[in-house]
């Protein structure tokens, strides 16, 4: 679905802004002022996109002006098409095809990577806010929320790991699911399924001889799987 | 009660460097009576699992702690991408395996809401009633083992025990004591057996029973409350801004639940029900409320077995599924907390993008802030307390 | 029909048959208090049922194979373990063990060691485990096994007491510090008159019986103050690096001991041997059986406790022996005292 900069709806199918919703924009618009690029409504629920600029006095005029004091999380998407298996391969996924032409979501971006986070408030019921940003393919970078929201270290430091954003002003920016010396993001598109690349699904297995079956008698195995 | 603030102390000089000559097991004892940094985990019968947890000490109390995560990461995010909404089922089951149902249930939600499909009535309801089954069977192990990690071995085999009632019912029910897969767009997979809800009443006066047990034997045991009370003391703010949600939540006074507060997802507003809270925020009321919330959860599912409509059990889908583009974020009140599932899906079989929002991994996220300052045998509780399971802290 | 205790058989026989007892009866004793407690009652406690297979009747083989099994596993020690000292640890924890046996009696001519300090002497001797404690908690090399060793060194140090004045009180009210003469004197004494059941110190000494009950709780580092062998935090603490034989060593040291302390607390408070009206040649055959079931009776009070109680952590664990145990245990000593004196 193309990107068509809207206010209202986006697609024909979904839906419009609760009624909530509607609050939550008009007091994000009155607080964040040009700042705010576009919305849009996720079953209901809305989503910003605000200038990467504008990152954390976002997230400050959530938490102080909407009373939004609770971090769900915070992450990111990269629009590149998913590498898809070419219907004539037969059923070989070692060498997927990477479409190029991107398209977008709701609110829009103007990139292949955004960080995206949502926030909710525990006084009042439906009151919550995703917002979205898009960063710089070649060199991403974005202020850090960790200075509003204390529990942003760890789920920046789990962007920076899969997408590579680096987020000044964070303090201490290294990896958290992954050991040291990994290379690469791997939630990035193209960043390949390892294990389809060495092994293709569902995998040739290697398979052991029975008790008394000669070493000949097994099926190829394709090697060591990459664990 | 008295809340006491963490003591000022100087920050864990975090050097990346660090960390590569620490050996799991084995460390230099130095003689010096400076800090000494120990490791807790990744094997240690209290991380419940393949937590590692870095703590620099000053003779029993910590200077700094900093936990190491990833040791269970599956990259399920990645592997979501590649697979069909079907398949992505029986991946989610396992992110917190205690009460699996329930990790579920919001992605459903969330692919029926974007197909604009609703599940019939007798589904939804079923759908509650081993969703609250879920909560039970985890909140009972927990109830259990806290005690372990405290010292008193008794109440884990009582927990053991009863929670064998529970999965008995869900296993007959679906098949699978710890993943059941049950859940399908639409609806659910098969309807319950017969004679099911009378063994659910009889199982749930049972869990009433074994409720009293473990109110008798650890909340009422003035050595656990000497361990418990004022330990690990959370307010709510800065819970909140660290993303700690369920129970751990409303331990600390915050009246939230999202099976009443949020988008509604299941039929929760038809039962008769109430959110318990506890305004203390340390170990002894995170206790408290889980035991609460175990009570609370067997009276809905009375509630819930009495009330259920008929009907059919699944709607009508397409026999290839494919969710219309749009996004859709639900988040459901886990027994771990607040799950949530954002669905980027682009009109193909499979989603785009999902995030999996888990509930234990902001849980855990507030450690370093929580464990300065408390003794060692303290870090264990507030470990115990805080209830996470590292399949939902590392997806 | 001969007198099988007067028989001369020379001071050497003598010797050898009694070291032999002590050697046999400790390992014996903490495997029967292993299984009954610990393997038997703390299961149905629990709602299970224990070891049922070995042996064929309710399991009761579990303990001596596992005691074949420790035997053969292989002998690891640490690589940068103090060689000497962690053999020599356990050596020490199972040495003090024998030497409280030694000074129990069994009957009024069966004991192994009659010494008119004999009160003194048990004390005095159980206080060495400490040393095998500290020495384990440091040779092994081990950050855990080090803090096990530091708490176990507090709190072993610090319960002696209470365990020490706990027994003081008894020892002024029978007059003598002999563990026989006061069994004797328990046997014969009379309760306003009446000699039914003689006078176990307990009725007197209720407090001085809960003070040593918890003291030696503590001195066991059994729940609710196994902080130094605390499970889920030390993972066995400053045993944490021993296998094989020698950890076996620890464990017959720590039911042992349970035993002899059972043994100290069932003779100095409940009347040890005696069973009043019964003496001579009777007293020798009843006094074993006698001695044995008051024996179980406090092991019993000891592990239900030990299941039961979550542990207290080390600071909590120390105010309660310093401020609490300790000012009581010397109250009742002043207490006992004075009513020793007035009566």
């Amino acid at each position: 679905m193309a990107d068509a900069p809207t206010t209202e709806a986006d697609g024909p199918t979904a839906p419009a802004l609760d009624e909530r919703a509607q609050q939550v924009l008009a007091r994000l618009e009155a607080e964040l002022g040009d700042a705010l690029v576009e919305h849009g409504s996720a079953l209901g629920d809305l989503v910003v996109r605000v200038r990467p600029d504008a990152w954390r006095r976002a997230a400050e005029a959530c938490r102080q002006a909407l009373d939004c004091d609770f971090l769900s999380f915070v992450s990111g998407i990269d629009w590149m098409p998913t590498p898809v298996v070419e219907e004539d391969a037969g059923g070989d996924t070692s060498s997927p095809v990477q479409p190029r032409e991107m398209t977008f979501g709701v609110a829009g971006s103007a990139g292949r990577l955004q960080v995206f986070a949502h926030v909710e408030s525990t006084y009042a019921p439906h009151w919550a806010v995703t917002l979205k940003t898009d960063v710089d393919e070649a060199a991403p970078r974005l202020e850090s929320w960790v200075p509003v929201y204390a529990g942003a270290d760890w789920h920046e430091r789990e962007t920076w790991e899969m997408y590579g954003v680096v987020f000044d002003g964070h303090p201490s920016l290294r990896h958290l699911y992954l050991p040291a010396e990994f290379e690469g993001h791997p939630l990035r598109k193209d960043f390949p399924l390892l294990a389809r690349d060495v092994k293709p699904w569902p995998g040739l297995v290697d398979v052991e001889p029975m008790p008394g079956e000669s070493e000949a008698g097994e099926t190829a195995g394709e090697g060591e799987d990459a664990s | 009660m008295t809340t006491t603030p963490p003591r000022d102390i100087p920050e864990f000089d975090v050097d990346p460097t660090l960390y590569r000559h620490l050996a799991d097991t084995q460390m230099n004892v130095e003689l010096d009576t400076g800090d000494m940094i120990l490791n807790i985990g990744p094997q240690h019968p209290a991380t419940h699992g393949t937590l590692r947890l870095v703590v620099r000490l000053d003779g029993e109390r910590v200077v700094a702690a900093d936990p190491i995560i990833g040791y269970m990461h599956r990259g399920y995010e990645k592997l979501v991408e590649f697979r069909t909404y079907p398949q992505i089922t029986t991946l989610i089951n396992r992110i917190d395996w205690l009460s699996s149902f329930a990790n579920e249930v919001p992605f459903i939600a969330a692919a029926e809401r974007l197909m604009e499909i609703e599940a019939p009535p007798r589904a939804q309801w079923i759908r509650t009633t081993l969703t609250e089954l879920s909560r039970i069977a985890t909140f009972l192990l927990f109830l259990g083992e806290m005690g372990l990690q405290v010292g008193a071995i008794t109440p884990a085999f009582y927990g053991f025990r009863d929670r064998e009632y529970v999965l008995n019912l869900i296993e007959a029910v679906t098949g699978g004591r710890f993943h059941p897969n049950f859940n399908r767009i639409g609806g659910i997979k098969e309807d319950l057996p017969w004679g099911w809800i009378a063994d659910c009443k009889q199982a749930m006066a049972k869990v009433l029973e074994s409720c009293d047990t473990f109110e008798d034997l650890v909340v009422g045991n003035p050595i656990f409350e000497q361990r418990t009370r004022s330990i690990g003391i959370i307010p709510a703010s800065v819970g909140a801004s660290y993303g700690v949600s369920g129970s751990n939540l409303r331990a600390s006074g915050v009246d939230w639940d999202l099976r009443r507060d949020g988008k509604p997802y299941l039929p929760y507003h038809e039962l008769d029900w109430k959110v318990w809270t506890h305004p203390d925020g340390d170990s002894f009321a995170r206790y408290w409320v889980r035991l609460q919330e175990t009570r609370e959860s067997a009276r809905m599912v009375l509630q819930l077995v009495d009330g259920l409509p008929s009907g059919p059990i699944m709607a009508k889908v397409p026999r290839i599924i494919k969710v219309p583009a749009g996004e859709a974020w639900i988040n459901t009140e886990n027994p771990l907390g607040e799950m949530g599932y954002y669905v980027v899906s682009k009109g193909a079989t499979g989603p785009f993008r999902v995030k999996i929002r888990s509930a234990s991994f902001s849980n855990v996220s507030i450690l370093p802030w929580v464990l300065r300052g408390v003794f060692v045998p303290d870090v264990i509780t507030i470990l115990a307390s805080l209830y996470f399971i590292l399949g939902d802290i590392d997806r | 029909m001969t007198d099988l205790l007067a028989l001369d058989i020379g001071w050497g026989t003598t010797l050898g048959i009694k070291t032999l007892v002590v050697l046999g009866l400790v390992p014996m004793g903490a495997l029967i208090l292993g299984y009954t407690f610990l393997l038997k009652m703390m299961s149905h406690m629990q709602s299970r049922l224990g070891p049922m297979d070995p042996g064929g009747f309710h399991g009761w083989y579990q303990l001596v194979g596992d005691g074949i099994k420790f035997l053969q596993k292989e002998d690891i020690m640490p690589e940068r373990a103090d060689r000497r000292v962690f053999a020599l640890a356990p050596a020490i924890v199972v040495l003090s063990t024998f030497l409280v046996f030694v000074v129990i009696p069994a009957g009024p001519r069966i004991k192994v060691a009659d010494l008119d300090v004999g009160v003194f002497y048990a004390l005095a001797v159980s206080s060495l485990s400490v040393i095998g404690v500290l020495m384990a908690g440091w040779a092994s090399a081990n950050k855990y096994a080090l803090l096990g060793g530091l708490r176990a060194a507090a709190q072993l140090i610090a319960y002696e007491l209470p365990l020490v004045l706990a027994v003081v009180g008894v020892v002024v009210q029978a007059g003598t510090m002999n563990l026989n003469e006061i069994v004797v004197f328990q046997r014969d004494a009379e309760i306003f008159g009446w000699g039914g059941i003689g006078f176990p110190l307990i009725l007197t000494q209720f407090i001085g019986f809960a003070l040593f009950m918890v003291a030696t709780q503590a001195e066991l580092t059994q729940p609710p103050f196994d902080m130094p062998v605390a499970e889920s935090e030390l993972v066995a603490g400053y045993m944490v690096e021993y296998t094989g034989f020698r950890f076996l060593f620890f464990f017959i040291g720590e039911f042992g001991t349970a035993f002899a302390f059972s043994g100290l607390a069932a003779t100095l408070f409940l009347g040890g041997w005696a069973v009043p009206g019964v003496e001579g040649t009777a007293a020798d055959v009843l006094g074993p059986i006698v001695l044995f079931a008051k024996v179980m009776f406090v092991a019993f009070l000891m592990f239900w406790a030990r299941f039961t109680y979550p542990r207290l952590r080390e600071d909590q664990l120390q105010a309660l022996a310093w401020k609490w145990l300790i000012p009581i245990a010397l109250v009742n000593i002043l207490a006992t005292g004075v009513l020793k004196v007035a009566f």
